[in-house]
């Protein structure tokens, strides 16, 4: 049991567990204390110097993001010397900061401008330096914009420890410090692995996702083509954050926007969710019962992780899934079968995804395998934010749009497929299908609840025909190496195997935490996105992959079966090892 | 076997060093009187004392004579071999004391001998506290004498090892912070270098008291003689046994490693210090948890200051009781200072806590050089503030120095005369502080760099009235709301001149004059037509071409070329240069 600290906080006493910092504190008696740096996501770097207290009788000011509320303070969070101070802190890193709120993506959803507006800052009461450095645009996904950065540490801190990625860090000091990939190099060249959630997490327009809504509306404007959109699961349950709704599903709205800004046809990336499942579990129980390539198999849904595991994991690549990510599948198929089947030319579609993730938008031209069409597969992602911005472009009004179907063959989804969207979905959503296609059998209950939720590291066993299969699921890349390592453990001493199916998704959360994602996400806001999802599941009559009608369909009438020769050569792919830096 | 040894050392720096000669002198005669096997006569660099003439030291007696002539040789030679016979009238009396607990042995044993140290006491204090001591009764002995940190801040010794000492933890480390890193200051280094055996014995006393089984010497690697010595006593102590495993036959080990710091001065920050051993970017953490509870690798870890290490095996030697003695009330023992600047003679001073900065600086260390009167003294380098003349009576110790605005800091202290800019000092100091601020939190990185901005900008006869205001308003949420000691104390020298010397500033802003003829912006030089002897040295020595004329239309200062040099000035022999 946690000792229980008595203090009091603005007068109002208050028992707290001890090691609860005076920010959290705060909270429990309705008073917000403003920071730039704090996450919640995070541990406090107590690097923007606003979030100060007092405690009385003492000279010293606090930072209460970090100082741990203690026996007998008497905390206040709020007396003028503080709000001035706070207010020259934010005029003096305004005056470090370009200020050019209207030619920014930020703009509307910026910490720091919502805090000058908060303290009724007008003006710019310190000269303005700023260093000319030049914009980062070479990850195809997010971009970064130094002079932007206040320097919070929140990309560090998610890099290095959330992701284990350690792209990102500082440079220089003083004055001069920015945050670059080490080695001052680009991040195309460093370990960055494109999964945004340093833009998730930055408090300003520092890191933002590239923007690719004029592609989009070019696509759209053009007479000639035939626009064809998917969404992801996530989306669904996240983009009613930006009209005042949180965990509720908008799928059946999203198709009639979609259509509304103009695309042809509107397409669901769950169906090919279901197709990944598909053929996924056919692998699976190809290496379980048939031994022909080696277990654990670890699932590739999320380019990100692929990305990771290509940099940092390369020994991995034979337990990798050869699936490509669903939406990939979706694109190839969009050009492949149902082009064919409404006689569509293929090189007049113009496809888009609309992805919680920013690494998709670098995943469409990973390798020569995203163009199995003949054509690219994808033609351009934007991620939940940018759709956000697009339908407030085109005027539409949210609120009040009708519920719509999505178009026939590539639409009809499972419940397994909309799970994807949450960390151990893609797990779930396999095993449901793992087990009819080793046993025969169709499962009683559909629900693996061990599978869920936001713990780091879910390890678990599931009972498939009297055999005990061991599971681990991973969300956020610095919870793989625990994983990872026991299965390199195993491999060097020739050990058994600890486990037979890893899932691993790069962003915390898996995809309704990821890195396109709306802003200020926090595990509450995760965990009500992903209940929303689980929701749409149970509702549905179809719950696992191999039931849906529709995939039935497509295997019948195009694909044959599961890794078949078709299937092998439009939905699956390779790796390859590469360089974590590569200069 | 020589029983006694006298030093000697001409002092004079106006005459011709006359050492030489008073040394074959003294020789010769104690030749003729068959004493040169009982006294030894050695001639060395520095005696301590300055401007007296002719200087004898006798050892051991420790009895100095000044201004010493030719016909004194007998009767010091018959003093020094007398039962303690003193020449009255030659006898050198000094006004303030110094008080050598810290630099007890720099100067006086070999550092690279640990025979010396051993046989000057050294390693007594640490048999002491293996053998009857223990962790308590140390612990104890340190609350008593009441030393706190040399570092800077003055956090009681006792209670860093205290908290460290209750973690139940299987590692802990102990680390000495020996990253000196104030403009100007040496003593650490000092120490380092003169005495490296009384630091280590500091720290494995510090290590048993916490029950660490491993040190770090944190080295700036711009000290290598220091890192030399402390590296070869580090050797000789295992050597000795008196590091590595069972320590004096005790069951107690440590080994002690150096790390070298890479020249940033937040990282003699202690936070800033961890992350830099671990491998780490050098930049301060969030305070608590403090080193003591989560410290190196995230165990238990005491930092203790070189000078706080030296102090200890002589607390342990002579009881925390002799050492409280010292001081005053709150600040225990002594304190070493390095005083530089326009001061006669600079050079490292250790006094007893509570003397006044009047003492240091007027009778130990001479006064000014130039004969001006003092105009300030800075204490604690770039976090410390400027003191008045008026206020030089001030005893120095932790809570005086706070009250004045400044602070003790690691015991820089430059004097200052009226040839100071009291604009330009603390620009100086800020610059240095926005230069080392690591950058991690906004009102030290943007904070001192803007406050920089205000001081070159008043300092170039561009400011305004309201600078002073934005300055204040700056410097105040630095202090208040910066992560670390460099941030919180790097406006000290700006809050401290505007609190002493504003009007100084207002002369700047108001009447775009700088009183000490220093900010170059604000300085002109003219030709004194009436002086002037058409010599041309000022024509010839110009870098910049910014004199015209010739000696027969006399000379003119071309004022768009001037850059301020002042080489003119210097070198006019007829005082015809102005300067305003």
């Amino acid at each position: 049991m946690a000792k229980i600290i008595k203090a009091k906080i603005n007068g109002i006493l208050l028992r707290v567990e001890e090691g609860t910092t005076i920010l959290e504190a705060a909270k429990r008696v309705q008073i917000k204390i403003p920071t730039l740096c704090k996450h919640p996501d995070l541990p406090p770097s107590a690097s923007c110097g606003i979030c100060i207290v007092k405690n009385r009788g003492s000279h010293k000011m606090l930072r209460s993001c970090c100082t741990p509320l203690d026996e007998g303070m008497d905390i206040v969070t709020h007396d003028p010397e503080i709000v001035e101070i706070r207010r020259t802190v934010i005029e003096l890193i305004l005056s470090n900061h370009p200020n050019d709120c209207l030619k920014c993506a930020r703009n509307n959803q910026c910490e720091l401008q919502e805090l000058t507006a908060d303290f009724g800052i007008k003006e710019e009461s310190f000269p303005q330096f700023l260093r000319d450095l030049p914009i980062d645009t070479s990850t195809r996904a997010v971009d970064l914009d130094p002079k932007k950065c206040i320097l919070c540490g929140r990309c560090v801190h998610v890099c290095q420890e959330l992701q284990d990625v350690w792209a990102l860090s500082f440079l220089e000091r003083g004055m001069k410090t920015r945050i670059s990939p080490a080695g001052d190099i680009q991040l195309a060249d460093s370990p960055c692995v494109k999964c945004g959630q340093c833009s998730a997490h930055c408090p300003t327009g520092a890191f933002v996702e590239q923007d690719h809504t004029a592609q989009a509306w070019k696509g759209l404007q053009d007479p000639d083509k035939y626009c064809v959109v998917q969404i992801a699961p996530a989306v669904r349950v996240s983009i009613g954050e930006a009209f005042g709704y949180t965990g509720k599903n908008f799928t059946k709205k999203l198709y009639a926007l979609l259509r509304r800004l103009g695309f042809h046809a509107v397409f669901d990336t769950s169906f090919a969710a279901d197709v990944t499942i598909m053929e996924e579990a056919s692998e699976f129980e190809e290496r379980l019962l048939h031994g022909n390539r080696p277990l654990p198999l670890i699932t590739s849904c999320c380019p990100s992780w692929v990305d990771f595991m290509e940099k940092f994991y390369p020994d991995m690549i034979e337990h990798f899934s050869s699936c490509k990510s669903p939406h990939e599948i979706l694109g190839v198929l969009s050009k492949t079968y149902y082009a064919e089947k409404n006689k569509i030319d293929p090189s007049k579609i113009f496809m888009v995804s609309i992805m919680p993730c920013t690494s998709k938008k670098y995943e469409i031209t990973r390798n020569d395998e995203m163009s199995a069409s003949g054509f690219q597969d994808i033609d351009a992602v934007l991620c939940t934010r940018e759709l956000v911005r697009m339908i407030k472009q085109a005027g539409i009004d949210f609120d009040s749009l009708p519920d719509e179907e999505c178009d026939s063959i590539l639409g009809e989804y499972a419940g397994a497929g909309v799970i994807f969207g949450s960390t151990g979905g893609v797990m779930e959503a396999a095993l449901r299908t793992a087990h009819y296609f080793v046993t025969g059998r169709e499962l009683k209950n559909v629900k693996f609840e061990s599978v869920r939720g936001l713990k780091g590291v879910k390890e678990t066993e599931i009972e498939i025909d009297g055999k005990k299969l061991r599971i681990a699921i991973a969300h956020g890349l610095g919870n793989v190496e625990y994983i990872l390592n026991k299965v390199r453990d195993a491999k060097l001493n020739n050990k058994e195997m600890p486990y037979h199916f890893i899932e691993v998704m790069a962003c915390p959360g898996g995809c309704v935490g990821g890195g396109g994602q709306p802003y200020m996400v926090t595990d509450e806001l995760r965990i009500k996105r992903a209940q929303a999802l689980y929701e749409d599941d149970d509702q549905k009559q179809v719950r696992c992959s191999h039931q849906n009608p529709y995939i039935k369909r497509i295997y019948k009438e195009f694909l044959g079966k599961p890794l078949s020769e078709k299937s092998e050569k439009l939905l699956h792919t390779n790796y390859k090892a590469r360089p974590v830096y590569v200069k | 076997m020589y029983t006694k040894v006298i030093l000697v050392k001409d002092t004079d720096l106006k005459r011709e060093d006359k050492t030489r000669e008073f040394y074959t002198r003294l020789l010769d005669y104690l030749r003729e009187a068959s004493l040169h096997e009982q006294i030894q006569v050695v001639r060395v660099a520095d005696i301590g004392v300055y401007e007296q003439g002719l200087v004898v030291k006798v050892l051991p007696d420790k009895v100095t004579y000044i201004n010493v002539q030719d016909e004194d040789v007998k009767k010091i030679v018959d003093a020094a071999l007398s039962d303690g016979k003193i020449i009255e009238d030659l006898v050198f009396k000094p006004k303030a004391k110094q008080c050598r607990i810290v630099l007890r042995n720099c100067g006086k044993i070999d550092p690279e001998s640990i025979e010396d140290y051993i046989s000057s006491g050294g390693y007594l204090a640490l048999k002491k506290v293996l053998g009857e001591l223990g962790q308590q009764k140390l612990i104890d002995e340190i609350k008593i004498s009441g030393i706190r940190g040399r570092g800077g801040a003055g956090y009681p010794t006792w209670m860093k090892w205290n908290f460290a000492r209750e973690m139940n933890s299987a590692e802990k480390f102990v680390i000495c912070n020996a990253d000196e890193g104030d403009p100007g200051a040496y003593m650490d280094r000092s120490v380092l270098e003169g005495d490296p055996h009384s630091v280590i014995e500091g720290l494995i006393i510090a290590a048993f008291a916490i029950g660490a089984s491993k040190g770090y010497f944190y080295i700036r690697a711009e000290y290598p003689l220091a890192v030399e010595r402390i590296q070869k006593a580090i050797k000789q102590a295992y050597d000795y046994g008196l590091l590595g495993n069972n320590i004096l036959g005790s069951p107690f080990n440590l080994d002690i490693d150096i790390r070298l710091g890479a020249g940033a001065f937040v990282c003699g920050e202690e936070t800033a210090l961890i992350s830099s051993i671990e491998g780490k970017r050098g930049t301060p953490h969030p305070r608590p948890p403090y080193p003591s509870v989560k410290g190196l690798w995230g165990k238990p870890t005491v930092i203790n200051n070189v000078e706080t290490l030296a102090n200890i095996p002589v607390i342990i030697a002579k009881g925390g009781k002799w050492f409280a003695q010292i001081g005053t009330q709150t600040s225990k023992g002594t304190k070493v200072f390095a005083v530089t600047g326009k001061v006669k003679n600079s050079g490292l001073v250790e006094i007893a806590m509570g003397a006044t900065l009047r003492e240091i600086v007027m009778d130990i260390c001479g006064g000014t050089l130039s004969g001006k009167p003092i105009k300030a003294v800075q204490t604690g380098g770039p976090s410390g503030g400027v003191i008045p003349e008026n206020l030089l009576d001030t005893p120095v110790d932790y809570e005086n120095l706070q009250k004045l605005g400044s602070i003790m800091g690691s015991g820089g202290m430059i004097v200052m005369d009226e040839d100071d800019c009291m604009v330009d000092i603390p620009k100086f100091y800020l610059g240095f502080c926005v230069e080392e601020s690591c950058g991690k939190c906004a009102p030290c990185r943007i904070g001192g760099f803007q406050m920089l901005g205000y001081l070159k900008k008043i300092s170039e006869g561009r400011g305004i009235p309201e600078d002073l205001g934005q300055l204040r308003r700056i410097a105040q949420s630095m202090q208040k709301a910066s992560l670390c000691g460099l941030g919180q104390t790097a406006s000290n020298p700006v809050l401290s001149t505007l609190k002493y010397f504003e009007d100084e500033y207002n002369e700047h802003i108001l009447n775009k004059r700088c009183p000490a003829g220093k900010c170059s912006s604000l300085i002109t030089y003219s030709i004194i037509e009436d002086k002037c002897k058409r010599c041309g040295i000022c024509f010839t020595n110009c870098p910049v071409k910014a004199i015209s004329g010739g000696k027969e239309e006399g000379y003119s200062v071309i004022q768009d070329k001037c850059i301020k040099c002042g080489r003119c000035f210097d070198v006019c022999k007829f005082k015809a240069i102005n300067k305003k």
